[in-house]
C-alpha cells in the first residue's frame, strides 16, 4: 500500500465531502418534505377524489364550468400584476435614493423600510380600514381640510386591497433592488461621464441595465406572493375583492369536502410554477437569485 | 398561501398530538371541553351556560374557540378529536349530521319535552333562538328606519350604502320578500328551478349600492359601530351588543328570518357520556333564561318563560317571543340540505360578476 494519493482516494475522499455536505443540509430537506411536499402533495390527491372517495376529474370539472372560478383566477392575476407595478413604480425610485447614500445613513432608512415587517400582517390591515374607512381618519381629515366633500371609497374595494397589498409587499421589492444597486461599481458611471453621458443618460444606459436583475427579482417575488393573498383582500376587499385564497376558505366552509378547496390550490401551484417557468426562460433567473452560474 | 400555511400547521398539530397519546386521555372525565364561535356570543354562553352547568356538574370546562364545521371536520377526519361539544348554527349541524361527523343525541338523557317545536334536531339540541334582521344606522335615517325588505330595495326613498351577506345562507329570503313572494312561499318559490335565479337577479339590482358583503357577525357589528354604511343584514343579538357599544343602530324583527343556534357532540368526543348530561343540563330553563341576560336571543326551551325570571319588558324583544316570532319566516333546514351548495355557486357567481 502506498500513502500516494492515487486517483481513487481522491474520488473516495470527494464522496465524502458530498455526503458530509448532504448531512448538513439533511435537517432542512426533512423538514421541507413534512411541511411543504407531504401536504402539498396530500392536497393533489384529495383533489383527484370524489365525495364517495373514488378517483374522478369532478373538482376541476367545476372549475371549468363554473364562470366564477375563471374570473377570480383571472382577478388574482390582475391585482397581483397591478400590485406588483405599483411596487416596482414607488420601490425602484426609493431603492435608488437609499443606493446613493452613504452607508451608514442608508441603514438607518433601511430601517424604516423594514419596520414594517415587525408588525403583524393582521394587525397592519386592520389599521388600513380604521384608517381608510367612510367616517375613518383620511377621510374625515380630507373633510375637514376641505380637500373632497363626499367620503372617497378608499376601502372595502380594489382601492383598498392594492393600498394594504403595496404596503406589506414593498420591502420584498426595495430589498433586492438596494442589494444590486450597492453591487453596481460606481467606476462604469464615472467612465460614461467620462465619455460624455450626461447624469440621466448614464443612468439609462449604464445604471438601469445593471439593477434590472435586482428589479425583475423583486416584481417576481412580489407578484408570486401576492397571487396567494388571503387576509387583505378579506379585510379591506369588502367582499368585492376574490382572490383564489378566499376563495378556498369559501369552499372549505361551503362544500363538504377537501377535493373542492384542493383542486383551486393546484391549480394556483401549476398556474405560479408557470410563471416562475416562464420568467426563468426569460431572463437568467439563477444569477437573479444570487447565484454566479453563467 | 397564509391558508394553506394554517392547514398544513393544523395537519402538524393534529400529528403531534396523535403522536403524545392524547395524555390526558378518555378516562378524564372531570374534564369537557366545548367549541364555539367566540366574540361576545361565546361570552354570553360561557357566563350562562358553560360555567354554571359545570359548576353544577362538578366538573371542569375548557373552552376552545372555531371558526366552523370545517375545523371540526378536519379534527374527525384525522382522528384526533379533542373537543366534547360543538356550538353550530342549525344549518350546519344537520349536514354535518347528514355527513357523520356528530354523535347522534340521545332525547331520553336531553329533555326537550317543552322546546319551541323545530328547535331540535337529530345531531344538535336548539341553544338559542336569533333572527337574520334588517337593521339601519338610526343617524341616517332618524325613526323613519326601513321597515321591510321592500324598503332595504328601495334606494329612492333609502338612500344610503348596504351590507349584505357575502354567503348564501339567509341572503335568497330576504330577496324574494322584496320582490314580492309572500313569506309564507319563499321556500315554496326558492325550490322551483327559476326560484333561485329569481332571488339572485333581484341582489343583483341592488349590488352598485351594496358597500361591503360581510362575512362575520362581528364585522356587520362593527361596519353598524363605525357607520361605514347605513343599512345591514345581520344577527340580531350582535346589534344591541353593539348598540350597548355606543352605536347608532335599530332593527326591526318584520320579515325577519328565524333560526336557532344549536349543542352537538363531535364524533368520537372523548367524553360522550358525560357530554350528553352536559347538553341536558344547558337546555334546562334556568340556564336559557339567564343566557338571555346576556345577548338578546331568545331561550328554545318555552318553560324559561315561565321562571319569571326574564323581565315582561325584555322578553317581549327577543327574537322568539310569540310577537315576534309571528312577524318572521322561519329557516328550513330542508331546503338548505337540498340546495345550498346549488344555490351558493350561483351567489357566488353573482359575487364575482
Amino acid at each position: 500500500m502506498s500513502d500516494r494519493p492515487n486517483a481513487a482516494g481522491l474520488r473516495r475522499d470527494a464522496l465524502r465531502e458530498r455526503l458530509g455536505l448532504f448531512g448538513l443540509g439533511l435537517p432542512a430537506l426533512v423538514l421541507v418534505l413534512v411541511t411543504m411536499i407531504l401536504p402539498v402533495g396530500w392536497l393533489f390527491w384529495l383533489s383527484f377524489l370524489a365525495d364517495d372517495g373514488s378517483l374522478s376529474l369532478v373538482h376541476y370539472q367545476r372549475l371549468v364550468e363554473q364562470p366564477s372560478y375563471g374570473r377570480i383566477f383571472r382577478a388574482t392575476f390582475e391585482i397581483s400584476a397591478i400590485a406588483t407595478a405599483i411596487c416596482v413604480v414607488l420601490g425602484y425610485p426609493l431603492a435608488y435614493v437609499l443606493a446613493q447614500l452613504p452607508l451608514r445613513a442608508a441603514n438607518l432608512c433601511m430601517i424604516g423600510v423594514l419596520m414594517p415587517f415587525w408588525t403583524s400582517i393582521l394587525v397592519r390591515t386592520y389599521a388600513w380600514l380604521v384608517l381608510l374607512q367612510r367616517q375613518g381618519l383620511v377621510n374625515t381629515w380630507g373633510i375637514k381640510l376641505g380637500l373632497w366633500e363626499q367620503p372617497l371609497a378608499l376601502v372595502h374595494n380594489l382601492n383598498g386591497t392594492l393600498i394594504g397589498m403595496v404596503h406589506i409587499m414593498l420591502p420584498f421589492l426595495i430589498l433586492p433592488v438596494y442589494g444590486s444597486m450597492r453591487a453596481i461599481d460606481r467606476d462604469y458611471l464615472k467612465a460614461a461621464a467620462n465619455l460624455g453621458a450626461s447624469p440621466t443618460r448614464a443612468f439609462w444606459l449604464v445604471f438601469l441595465p445593471l439593477s434590472l436583475p435586482g428589479l425583475f427579482a423583486g416584481a417576481l417575488i412580489v407578484f408570486i406572493l401576492c397571487l396567494g393573498f388571503y387576509v387583505t383582500p378579506a379585510v379591506l376587499g369588502g367582499g368585492k375583492v376574490i382572490m383564489v385564497a378566499n376563495r378556498i376558505a369559501n369552499d372549505i366552509e361551503i362544500f363538504f369536502n377537501w377535493g373542492a378547496a384542493s383542486a383551486l390550490g393546484v391549480v394556483l401551484l401549476v398556474l405560479t410554477m408557470i410563471v416562475l417557468y416562464v420568467a426563468s426562460r426569460l431572463t437568467q433567473l439563477g444569477r437573479v437569485f444570487g447565484g454566479h452560474g453563467t | 398561501m397564509t391558508r394553506r400555511k394554517m392547514f398544513a400547521g393544523q395537519a402538524l398539530a393534529v400529528v403531534v398530538a396523535a403522536g403524545c397519546g392524547m395524555a390526558a386521555g378518555p378516562a378524564d372525565a372531570q374534564q369537557l371541553t366545548v367549541v364555539s364561535f367566540g366574540g361576545s356570543y361565546q361570552e354570553a354562553q360561557s357566563k350562562a351556560l358553560f360555567l354554571p352547568a359545570a359548576k353544577a356538574m362538578g366538573i371542569a370546562i375548557k373552552e376552545e374557540t372555531y371558526t366552523g364545521i370545517a375545523d371540526l371536520r378536519l379534527k374527525v377526519k384525522a382522528g384526533a378529536v379533542t373537543w366534547d361539544i360543538v356550538a353550530s348554527g342549525s344549518g350546519s349541524a344537520a349536514r354535518a349530521g347528514a355527513e357523520g361527523i356528530l354523535e347522534k343525541l340521545d332525547y331520553k338523557v336531553v329533555d326537550v319535552a317543552n322546546f319551541v317545536p323545530g328547535t331540535y334536531q337529530d345531531y344538535c339540541v336548539g341553544g338559542d333562538v336569533f333572527s337574520t334582521v334588517l337593521a339601519w344606522n338610526t343617524k341616517t335615517y332618524g325613526d323613519k328606519g326601513p321597515q321591510s325588505w321592500a324598503d332595504f330595495w328601495d334606494v329612492k326613498k333609502f338612500p344610503g350604502k348596504r351590507s349584505y351577506r357575502k354567503a348564501v345562507a339567509g341572503a335568497l329570503e330576504p330577496a324574494l320578500m322584496a320582490d314580492g313572494v309572500p313569506a309564507g312561499e319563499v321556500y315554496k318559490v326558492l325550490s322551483t328551478p327559476e326560484g333561485i335565479a329569481r332571488a339572485i337577479k333581484k341582489i343583483k339590482e341592488l349590488k352598485p349600492h351594496i358597500a361591503v358583503w360581510w362575512a362575520s357577525g362581528a364585522q356587520h357589528a362593527q361596519l353598524m359601530k363605525d357607520g361605514e354604511v347605513d343599512m345591514v343584514t345581520g344577527w340580531n343579538g350582535r346589534f344591541d351588543v353593539a348598540k350597548k357599544d355606543g352605536a347608532q343602530v335599530a332593527y326591526t324583527f318584520n320579515q325577519a328570518l328565524l333560526d336557532y343556534d344549536c349543542y352537538a357532540i363531535a364524533k368520537g368526543a372523548p367524553n360522550k357520556d358525560q357530554a350528553m348530561k352536559f347538553l341536558a343540563e344547558i337546555s334546562k330553563p334556568p340556564y336559557q333564561a339567564e343566557f338571555t341576560k346576556y345577548i338578546t336571543y331568545g331561550p328554545t326551551n318555552k318553560k324559561a318563560y315561565e321562571l319569571g325570571t326574564i323581565e315582561a319588558a325584555y322578553a317581549k324583544t327577543l327574537p322568539s317571543h310569540p310577537d315576534n316570532a309571528a312577524k318572521q319566516l322561519t329557516i328550513d333546514l330542508d331546503w338548505y340540505i337540498k340546495f345550498e351548495e346549488k344555490a351558493s355557486a350561483a351567489y357566488q357567481n353573482m359575487l364575482t360578476e
